[in-house]
């Protein structure tokens, strides 16, 4: 008890964090998950059994068995190395379209909530106008009218995603920037862009960490329903959304190409979110229930 | 109060306009027409054909035309479907959508309603801790993974549904509940936690005090300002269940819009695409002003001028 109290006394606001996020069973279970799938994605080359390419037309779909642990699918494909490297490119969609959101809407919201006034009316307008357009849609044209590329998926999905970070950090920066030490700042004579990069910015990390961790399993998501709909990732690469898409489509025949994906997919969605809602509860004690 | 409505509905111009404007940008700068891949056609045909459809005047002026039409609701023709107007395809194929996006929409209310208010009566229960495992499933098996899956179990395997279609009233069965089951998950939890905030206040204490019986005070007084959360949800719900129904509908081969949205944008039917678009967009646009008007009405406390 002496102990507890003693490092409770000079922890940092970082470690009461994890000590919080420690306490939350399920968030451990799933952040182990996570780790694992992420170890798994990034010694795909190294630890798939076969290239994930490789077909053997005269093996065919085959039941898993302890040649082809998750069987194989209709081209003779391994389907624990495509599912690796479907990992691989699912969650690497996740992180970098989840990144290119992340600076966009937390610049664009910094510089809304800090100019204030007419401007930041003009901008936030703007975003209400985005938010009101139907993106899906415009995701689905945008991959169909050009090249299905990697690039292009990232650059469309991380435009759809930006608009709530932009507002959660403009409402974050408002209700900062009226505060003492802002003020001291501002009579310091620092830059505009001092102040928004060295005092407010990272005084909102703790809302913009937790809304990152919830925007990577939407992101995913959406890469896997657009390759699912065939606009995404395309064969021969692999995605988790398009192992799905040959799993529904093999189903009647060869269940265990559907099954394994979905699972691994669900997986990887459920400890992304059990994970971020975890860490908010951690970051943010006043949230606690 | 005619004021705000006619505000809001005026704001609903530029985001339309927008949203037109982008579309019809996106599909006529994008490399390849719907007639480039035919390749037995001469080439003096594909320039009558494009003549017929106006594609080889300057951009500008074909958006005019365009938007001169559309302002007369003439979505115009379809360019892979000779000799049907887009019209006419949004009036065969909406009502399947409607028909499904309704179902879906009350599996979801009924569900998630059902579970957020049990799950906030004794929080922290093992009821409330099933319904929200259950509600975390539903965010995290997409309509994607669920549909298929409910397939090869109910259909395939049990044999109790028909794989696809759209004919006997069995078959919406299936379809609703992959399309629903997210939103579902999403009610349940804004539901719980509306009816937390609730039920530990004073007018749900004078309420019991009153002797009012429990099933009215859950049913009447604490779930209508409980609720709120879940109709502000409401708009984005019903636009996700429109875009939602392009899997839905793929999944099961139900003729609908979605369907024929994603064919359109595999055939570069431009027309076809930019008047679904526009749609979309209306109905999209429609139910989130309905929604915050519904809202202001339900909260006195709203400010109306604003």
């Amino acid at each position: 008890m002496t102990e507890n109290q003693h490092s409770t006394t000079n922890a940092s606001p970082g470690r009461l964090a994890w000590r919080r996020f420690r306490r939350h069973r399920p968030a451990m279970v799933a952040l182990v998950l996570l780790s694992l799938l992420c170890a798994a994605a990034l010694l795909a080359p190294v630890i798939s059994p076969y290239p994930f390419e490789q077909q053997d037309l005269d093996l065919g779909a085959t039941a898993p068995s302890s040649q082809h642990w998750l069987g194989t699918d209709d081209l003779g494909r391994d389907m624990l190395s495509r599912l690796l490297h479907g990992g691989r490119i699912s969650l690497a969609v996740g992180v970098c379209a989840t990144l290119a959101s992340l600076c966009i809407g937390v610049v664009y919201g910094a510089i809304s909530g800090y100019a204030g006034g007419r401007t930041d009316n003009v901008m936030m307008r703007l975003v209400d106008i985005l938010y009101a357009l139907p993106f899906t849609v415009f995701v689905i044209i945008l991959m169909v009218v050009f090249k299905r590329n990697l690039l292009l998926l990232f650059i469309a999905i991380g435009a759809v995603e930006w608009l709530t970070m932009a507002r959660i950090v403009r409402g974050q920066v408002l209700a900062l920037k009226e505060q003492t030490f802002i003020r001291a700042a501002r009579a310091l004579g620092y830059s505009h862009g001092r102040i928004l990069m060295r005092h407010i910015i990272p005084n909102v990390i703790g809302p913009i960490i937790v809304y990152t961790t919830l925007t990577v399993p939407r992101v995913i998501l959406l890469e896997s329903f657009l390759s699912f709909l065939g606009l995404g990732v395309q064969p021969p690469m692999s995605s988790w959304g398009l192992l799905i898409r040959d799993g529904a489509r093999m189903m009647e025949s060869y269940p265990w190409m559907l099954i394994y994906p979905s699972l691994t997919l669900s997986a990887a969605l459920l400890s992304l979110n059990l994970t971020g809602d975890a860490l908010r509860d951690a970051l943010d004690p006043r949230a606690l229930r | 109060m005619i004021w705000f409505l006619l505000k809001r509905f005026l704001a609903m111009i530029p985001v339309l306009w927008a949203t037109i404007t982008l579309t019809f940008l996106l599909v006529r700068l994008a490399p390849g027409g719907p007639f480039t891949d035919e390749k037995q056609y001469p080439p003096q045909a594909i320039e009558q054909i494009n003549r017929h459809y106006g594609l080889d005047q300057p951009m500008y002026i074909q958006y005019l035309r365009y938007l001169g039409k559309l302002l007369r609701g003439d979505l115009g023709p379809a360019l892979k479907y000779s000799g049907r107007s887009v019209n006419s395809i949004i009036a065969e194929t909406f009502p399947v959508s409607l028909e499904l996006g309704l179902w879906a929409l009350l599996v979801a209310l009924l569900i998630g309603i059902g579970a957020g208010v049990v799950a906030a009566l004794r929080p922290n229960s093992a009821l409330d801790w099933v319904s929200m495992m259950l509600s975390m499933g539903g965010i995290c098996i997409p309509a994607f993974v669920l549909g298929p899956l409910l397939v090869l179990i109910f259909a395939l395997g049990a044999g109790w549904f028909n794989a696809s279609g759209w004919v006997t009233a069995s078959d919406r069965i299936l379809p609703s509940i992959t399309l629903g089951a997210a939103y579902a998950a999403y009610i349940a939890r804004l539901t719980r936690s509306g009816m937390l905030d609730v039920l530990p206040q004073d007018f749900i204490r004078t309420a019991r005090a009153k002797g009012i019986s429990e099933w009215r005070v859950i049913a009447v007084h604490a779930l209508k300002p409980g609720i709120f959360p879940v109709v502000s949800f409401l708009g984005p719900a019903i636009a996700g269940i429109i875009s939602g129904s392009f899997v839905t509908e793929t999944i099961f081969h139900i003729p609908g819009l979605g369907k024929m949205f994603v064919a359109g944008a595999f055939n570069r039917d431009y027309t076809l695409v930019l008047g679904l678009v526009v749609f979309y967009s209306v109905l999209v646009i429609l139910f989130n002003t309905l929604v915050d008007v519904v809202l202001a009405i339900l909260n006195p406390r709203l400010k109306l001028s604003t």
